[in-house]
């Protein structure tokens, strides 16, 4: 078992490329269907689909129902529809010229 | 600062950490100070402990990776400036690594001549910061770089963003022809950029066809401006009575949000705002909600949270959250130091709602 573990020891946690695709959950925010793959930390699927179902449930108890929520950060676009009792969720990640300009440039 | 100026460097390579100390402290004209670090929690307690000018930092780290390590460098040591160096060549970390605010994002040299222009640039970037003075437009105010250009009669179009919100100058040969933001232009337009406290600025080639529609000379206009800005701060100051007017009158604070409110209300489409403050009071305005409590709610609990999963998956700053819903269509951003949250009709369409927001955002940021 000792020889085992050390064979197929798990990589250690290093940078994480956030991929594009998408995946469903059901209303507790567990996750049914993937596209993302294995090497995606699961810690990090998990924390999305939370909020994103936190999200649905505020907007209900503030009488504004949403069917569909996108969230916009400067590297990544997620995309969430809800689908019944639970929601298909994509990710987006954006490129620098995808992005509005932030930096300060001079042209010549 | 220190006189002599000091670079922590982040590598989980000792033979790359030693090379490269070797290399900044003894080939720098400047000759730095530069302290190693083989792992993000030592550079973190070494941040901690001392200043330092710059942190040139690797990405692929064991245990704490480079992203973790800059979202914490940017957020406790604001000043610092931080450089990428590293030997992935993926876009996406790029792209993430100046979401995170980094100066400048470098792959690991290979020849003698990328030696050379990284040295340069490192050079420059640490004497920047000690010259006092000479970090040049970054730190100047609007009306500078305005009077800069006039002076120097130069033609340009100074494109300007404030968080979401662009804005364009048009300068003719040492004139302001003509400003820009998203539904009006001329003098107005001018005025609500000049507003502005704070965003960045490019400046890209003149248009010459630009028609022109303002024809003071620059200095007064920057003076009825400057007028127009004191005034405002000046009615800010005075407390008003709310007038009870308009769908659910509105408890504002003051008389620069009175009017803000009530120049949003008449907005196409828009069927409420609240706009709260992120201190600790979370002082809260707001037009066209019987109850705001529901609302202000849902745009605290949601910013937060999709702020705190921002800072996770280290993608940089939460821009805006939009949703779509049978009844209603929101719209939540950061805005300075407050959330504005705005709501639509499901009827509007994306690109309005998009308009809209926009608009209002900028308002609220000048």
């Amino acid at each position: 078992m000792g020889f085992l573990s050390r064979l197929f020891k798990s990589a250690e946690p290093g940078l994480v490329h956030l991929p594009s695709g998408s995946f469903t959950v059901d209303k507790e925010g567990a996750v049914i269907t993937s596209t993302l793959p294995q090497s995606f930390p699961s810690g990090h699927r998990d924390a999305i689909s939370q909020q994103i179902m936190a999200a649905f449930r505020s907007a209900k108890r503030a009488h504004m129902p949403l069917n569909e929520i996108v969230i916009q950060y400067s590297a990544l676009k997620l995309l969430a529809r809800e689908l019944g009792e639970g929601a298909i969720i994509f990710l987006m990640p954006q490129s620098l010229n995808q992005q509005s300009s932030v930096s300060i440039k001079k042209s010549p | 600062m220190p006189a002599q100026p000091t670079i922590l460097l982040m590598d989980d390579d000792q033979d790359f950490l030693d090379l490269y100390r070797e290399m900044l402290g003894q080939h720098l004209p400047s000759m730095p100070e530069v302290r190693v670090a083989n792992s993000g929690t030592r550079a973190l307690s070494i941040l901690q402990s001392e200043q330092f000018n710059l942190l040139i930092a690797d990405l692929n780290m064991p245990k704490m990776d480079g992203l973790q390590v800059l979202t914490i460098a940017r957020r406790k040591f604001p000043h610092l400036r931080l450089v990428v160096l590293t030997g992935i060549r993926d876009e996406q970390f790029r792209t993430r690594a100046y979401a995170l605010g980094v100066d400048q994002y470098w792959l690991k040299p290979e020849t003698d001549q990328e030696v050379g222009l990284f040295m340069e640039s490192m050079e420059s970037l640490i004497s920047r910061e000690s010259q006092e003075g000479f970090r040049g437009v970054q730190s100047k105010g609007l009306v500078d770089i305005i009077q800069l250009e006039c002076l120097s009669q130069s033609s340009c179009v100074l494109k300007i963003t404030n968080g979401t919100t662009e804005g364009k100058i048009f300068i003719q040969a040492g004139e302001v022809f003509d400003a820009e933001l998203p539904g009006m232009t001329g003098e107005t337009a001018f005025q609500r950029i000049l507003a502005w406290k704070t965003g960045s600025f490019e400046s890209l080639p003149a248009d010459p066809s630009r028609v022109r529609t303002i024809f003071s000379s620059y200095q007064g206009l920057l003076l009825n401006t400057a007028q127009a800005i004191d005034e405002a701060a000046s009615a800010e100051e005075q407390p008003v009575v709310p007038s009870g007017e308009g769908p659910a009158s509105t408890p504002v604070q003051n008389s620069r949000a009175a009017s803000l409110l009530a120049e949003v209300s008449q907005m196409e489409g828009v069927e409420f705002v609240l706009a709260l403050g992120r201190e600790k009071n979370r002082a809260q305005e707001f037009w066209g909600l019987d109850n705001p409590k529901p609302i202000s709610e849902f745009t605290k609990e949601t910013l937060d949270n999709f702020r705190t999963l921002g800072e996770r998956l280290h993608v940089g700053e939460l821009q805006q959250i939009t949703g779509f819903g049978l009844q209603h269509k929101v719209a939540v951003a950061p805005c300075g130091t407050s959330d504005v949250c705005v709501g639509f009709p499901a009827a509007v369409s994306q690109e309005h709602l998009r308009d809209s927001f926009k608009n209002i955002i900028s308002k609220w940021a000048s």
